[in-house]
């Protein structure tokens, strides 16, 4: 058995103190240590893009990220997207467009086109699509998730 | 998937982190980005007993211009070669390959300094650097070395860098004027490897005359390539499409690729000859912008 490290992470404006085994992913620190289930497990191989998650406001893989590396960072998960109960943009775009069938990768996608947003507020079609790239989804052939992301960008212009 | 347990160190200098390296011997291995070692070790391919995160090592984030050299710290993320300024203005043979490598959130966490020490000869950066000559620096308990590029990859997985060594700056030197480059990279799906990948550096005279020219093959090989033949035959021709032609020809026959479910090695040969000419295309238009 390792040594296990004391790790402080902020997670959606909340500090989270916990011992943990270095080898615990990011993703398995997110859903099992703090419960936040909205972040999804989906491949495990770093392909599908469901467990991505803001780490200091970059979309990483938390399949990919051991809980001690992001020591002192700041996360952000699909549960600190809305404010106060309202829905965020994205939320509400996905939901106008029809930007899901399934749901299952809905979390990452919105994780990483809040990282688009913030870098590039006026993103042109194709900045949506290259923006989602390491996100995959087998139900909508992404048409409705390019139109949730410029309805929320139109929303927030 | 999780790995095997191992114990976790995150050292504050270069120098802490080459004594952990030498303390713990082959069980040791350095964490960098994660985005090739974190997926090799959830398959348990790796075991590492001892990881050294040197993520948080400073000063090895940097792109910058000094001494005749672009400088590339070892932990800049592929990333930050995408918004950089000078790499969008100016080495757009890098700027075509970090793009091409894997996707968005891997470019967030991936290292140049990673992509090249992994020695994975399907990585994107080697043939780019192949093709730029660049020179590794990799710093050691005595002190700093300089490798050059064609003499980094020996095999697949293994470079010359020692076990207890770190690799903490890629060097290249500033292309005069009249130079170009760029990388093409064939592949089935964003994410996915290279089935072949193909880059070409080459610097022009005003007559159109080739002063020097740099080939790299990405994932035709059991380490990346440099095709020496196809370069040295480009100098002194006059970059045409028939000269084009006839130097894709002589790269296609240096590739050493295997069938594999990317597809058989007689299609990868004839992609390498495909890539080669356009990418000395889009060199040359470069080139002379």
């Amino acid at each position: 058995m390792a040594t296990k490290k004391h790790v402080c992470l902020k997670v959606n404006g909340s500090d989270h103190d916990a011992e943990i085994e270095p080898r615990l992913l990011l993703v398995h620190f997110i859903r099992e240590v703090l419960t936040l289930t909205g972040t999804h497990v989906g491949c495990d191989t770093t392909n599908c893009g469901a467990c991505t998650v803001l780490l200091d406001g970059r979309a990483v893989k938390s399949c990919t990220v051991f809980a001690v590396q992001a020591d002192g960072c700041e996360i952000r998960t699909i549960e600190g997207v809305a404010n106060n109960g309202k829905l965020h943009p994205l939320q509400e775009g996905f939901k106008e467009e029809h930007g899901l069938q399934c749901g299952f990768c809905t979390p990452g996608m919105i994780m990483s086109a809040c990282a688009l947003l913030e870098k590039n507020p006026h993103p042109s079609e194709q900045d949506i699509r290259w923006g989602i790239s390491g996100n995959m989804c087998r139900c909508t052939g992404y048409q409705n998730i390019v139109k949730a992301v410029q309805y929320a960008a139109n929303k927030m212009a | 998937m999780i790995p095997q347990s191992f114990e976790y160190f995150r050292p504050r200098s270069v120098s802490e982190a080459i004594a952990l390296l030498q303390e713990h011997g082959d069980g040791a291995k350095i964490l960098s980005g994660g985005q090739s070692l974190i997926p090799m070790m959830k398959i348990r391919l790796a075991r590492p007993e001892f990881i050294i995160d040197i993520n948080r090592l400073p000063d090895l984030h940097y792109i910058k211009e000094e001494g005749g050299f672009l400088k590339i710290g070892g932990l800049t993320r592929e990333a930050d070669l995408e918004t950089s300024s000078l790499i969008r203005s100016k080495y757009f043979i890098i700027l075509d390959t970090a793009a091409s490598i894997a996707d968005p959130q891997v470019r967030n966490m991936a290292t140049v300094g990673g992509n090249l020490a992994h020695g994975d000869p399907a990585n994107d950066h080697p043939a780019t650097m192949l093709a730029l000559e660049a020179e590794i620096v990799a710093v050691g308990q005595h002190g700093e070395r300089i490798i050059p590029i064609k003499d980094f990859f020996l095999s697949i997985f293994t470079t010359a860098l020692e076990h207890s060594e770190i690799l903490t700056e890629i060097r290249i030197p500033i292309p005069p004027s009249g130079s170009g480059g760029s990388y093409f990279k064939l592949e089935r799906k964003v994410g996915d490897f290279a089935t072949v990948g193909v880059a070409a550096q080459v610097t022009v005279d005003g007559a159109g005359v080739c002063r020097r020219a740099g080939i790299g093959l990405t994932n035709v090989g059991a380490t990346p390539i440099k095709a020496t033949r196809a370069e040295g035959f480009l100098v002194g021709k006059t970059m045409d499409k028939q000269q084009i032609d006839r130097a894709a020809q002589l790269a296609a026959e240096e590739a050493q690729p295997s069938s594999d479910l990317r597809g058989p090695a007689e299609y990868k040969v004839s992609m390498v000859r495909e890539l080669t000419k356009r990418a000395l295309l889009r060199a040359c238009e470069r080139a002379v912008r």
